[in-house]
């Protein structure tokens, strides 16, 4: 087994899979606690459908490099989603339904319609699943994956004080001189940005899992905010890390093989959590 | 005077709710506001913090000091109640305001924040996580919070509804014990009893509007002040 393993690890491709997985894994743990905390699980899913309608525009626009038109249509969607906030008109998840089915019927109509290539439903599987497109990623690829990860945790921890006084009390914060729009907006920039990233490791329908199960099972071990972003941090890295390693050595798709290992992973966080409550 | 409220109407939209108020909070005072549900109480506090404009008046500060020099205790919201933070961390956010961006918290930060915790007797519970403790030791833990904005005024809505009886004692001394030492109250509150026990000016809101001391308040509502057995 350590020979097959040794044997992949010659390849680039398999070398930059792994980098840009762990880099995935981190940015999308850390995005995971406040958008758990503020009852936003789902617009990961929502942006996700976005960007995948995305993808088919970049597609059809015969575009070589799609990531910067897949980002800024994300960020747009985003921006319009968590940034309006309370004002808007349609709230919550009623947006989120409405804009992540309306992305995924333009999404696919495009694809269909308009696609060149001899495999579409493979080619959406894969979108949607995430099931090679990782090992496919360009030099150039991993270096913009590693670029932007490094910014979104860069990001995160300098405003890791804020973001936490915005996600307990929105009000208190911005009664007390908080420009809280501003760190609304810098959330959902943030969450684009993973968004984006992490449909290369998982595909767009799996995402969700990458941000919710490391927020989910930290809390259940641990009951301040510094210690549930670390260990969330660090259980999504393991999972990812091991997923990958698992579906490189067993042949099984790549983004479902991760998001097992995160839901197996919140199972014992879950117990372990159960029992040191009754005890 | 510490804020001034002058013909202000309030409401959203500019659909006002309340028309015609007139109040001021002078240094040291403890006013309670009361009125029935819905009658804008929330939103006259949300006004004076900046977070809502008033539809028509003006709302002043005293010179001497920013906006954001507001001590505030907002009602808390269900999601509240089960946040993995610790009571450190909750206190230590209200450092936040103090205007210029520093990415992490100063020592003066924290020291402000021990302060805020001793006079609020959170020592022993630094530590413990907020959604372990009763619904009184997470009101002393905001209100420590809104000590570290400043300790010159204090805005907080209904901070007793939801507390059994013992606590919302407890709470009211606190309270009662801030305002001894100089600071400023303004609180929304249901508990009569408690505005007519604690406070020395009165806020009505809703159909009838009445600003004034807590004497006049009593004489106009007819209710004879009882003396304390």
């Amino acid at each position: 087994m350590m020979e097959k393993l040794i044997f992949y690890l010659q390849y680039p491709f398999v070398r930059y899979a792994l980098i840009v997985g762990v880099l995935i894994a981190l940015c999308s743990a850390l995005l995971g606690i406040p958008l758990v905390l503020r009852r936003f699980s789902l617009i990961g899913d929502g942006l996700a459908h976005v960007a995948f309608a995305a993808m088919a525009v970049a597609a059809v626009l015969k575009l070589d490099n799609d990531m910067p038109v897949i980002l800024v249509i994300t960020i747009v969607s985003a921006v319009l989603i968590l940034g309006t906030g309370r004002s808007a008109r349609i709230k919550g998840d009623s947006a989120i339904a409405m804009i992540s089915v309306g992305s995924m019927a333009v999404g696919y109509l495009l694809v269909n319609v308009f696609s060149t290539s001899a495999n579409i439903s493979g080619d959406v599987c894969s979108t949607l699943f995430g099931s090679t497109s990782i090992l496919t990623l360009s030099e150039s690829d991993v270096r913009i994956c590693c670029m932007l990860s490094a910014a979104v945790v860069f990001a995160y921890i300098m405003l890791h004080n804020r973001i936490f006084a915005v996600t307990f009390d929105e009000s208190f914060a911005a009664a007390t001189g908080l420009n809280t729009r501003i760190y609304n907006l810098v959330i959902a920039v943030i969450c684009a940005v993973v968004i984006v990233l992490a449909m290369n490791l998982v595909g767009s329908l799996l995402i969700t899992a990458l941000v919710v199960f490391p927020a989910l099972s930290a809390m259940r071990l641990f009951s301040d905010y510094r210690s549930v972003t670390l260990f969330a941090a660090f259980l999504s890295v393991i999972c990812a890390r091991g997923g990958m390693l698992v579906s490189i050595l067993a042949g099984t798709p790549i983004g479902s093989t991760i998001v097992i290992a995160d839901m197996a992973a919140f199972l014992v966080c879950a117990l372990i959590g159960r029992m040191k409550g009754e005890t | 005077m510490l804020i001034k409220a002058e013909d202000v109407s309030l409401g959203y939209d500019s659909k006002a709710i309340v028309e015609h108020l007139n109040f001021e909070v002078n240094e040291g005072d403890y006013l309670c506001i009361v009125g029935e549900n819905g009658s804008g109480k929330s939103t006259l506090m949300k006004t004076v913090l900046g977070l809502v404009r008033p539809v028509s008046g003006t709302v002043t500060f005293d010179e001497s000091f920013a906006k954001k020099q507001i001590g505030y205790l907002p009602q808390q919201t269900g999601a509240q109640r089960d946040f993995p933070a610790s009571v450190e961390e909750i206190v230590l956010s209200g450092c936040l305001t103090n205007g210029t961006f520093h990415p992490f918290y100063s020592l003066e930060d924290k020291a402000l924040a021990a302060e805020n915790m001793r006079r609020m007797g959170l020592e022993a519970l630094r530590k413990r996580s907020y959604r372990t403790l009763s619904g009184g030791q997470q009101q002393r833990v905001l209100l420590a919070r809104a000590l570290c904005s400043t300790d010159r005024i204090i805005l907080m809505d209904e901070p007793v509804s939801g507390l059994d009886p013992a606590a919302a004692g407890e709470m009211y001394d606190a309270v009662e014990e801030l305002n001894r030492g100089g600071t400023a109250v303004m609180m929304i509150t249901h508990d009569i009893e408690g505005a007519l026990r604690y406070a020395d000016h009165i806020l009505v809101i809703g159909d009838e509007v009445f600003f004034g001391t807590k004497e006049e308040y009593m004489v106009r509502a007819g209710i004879v002040p009882q003396e304390e057995e």
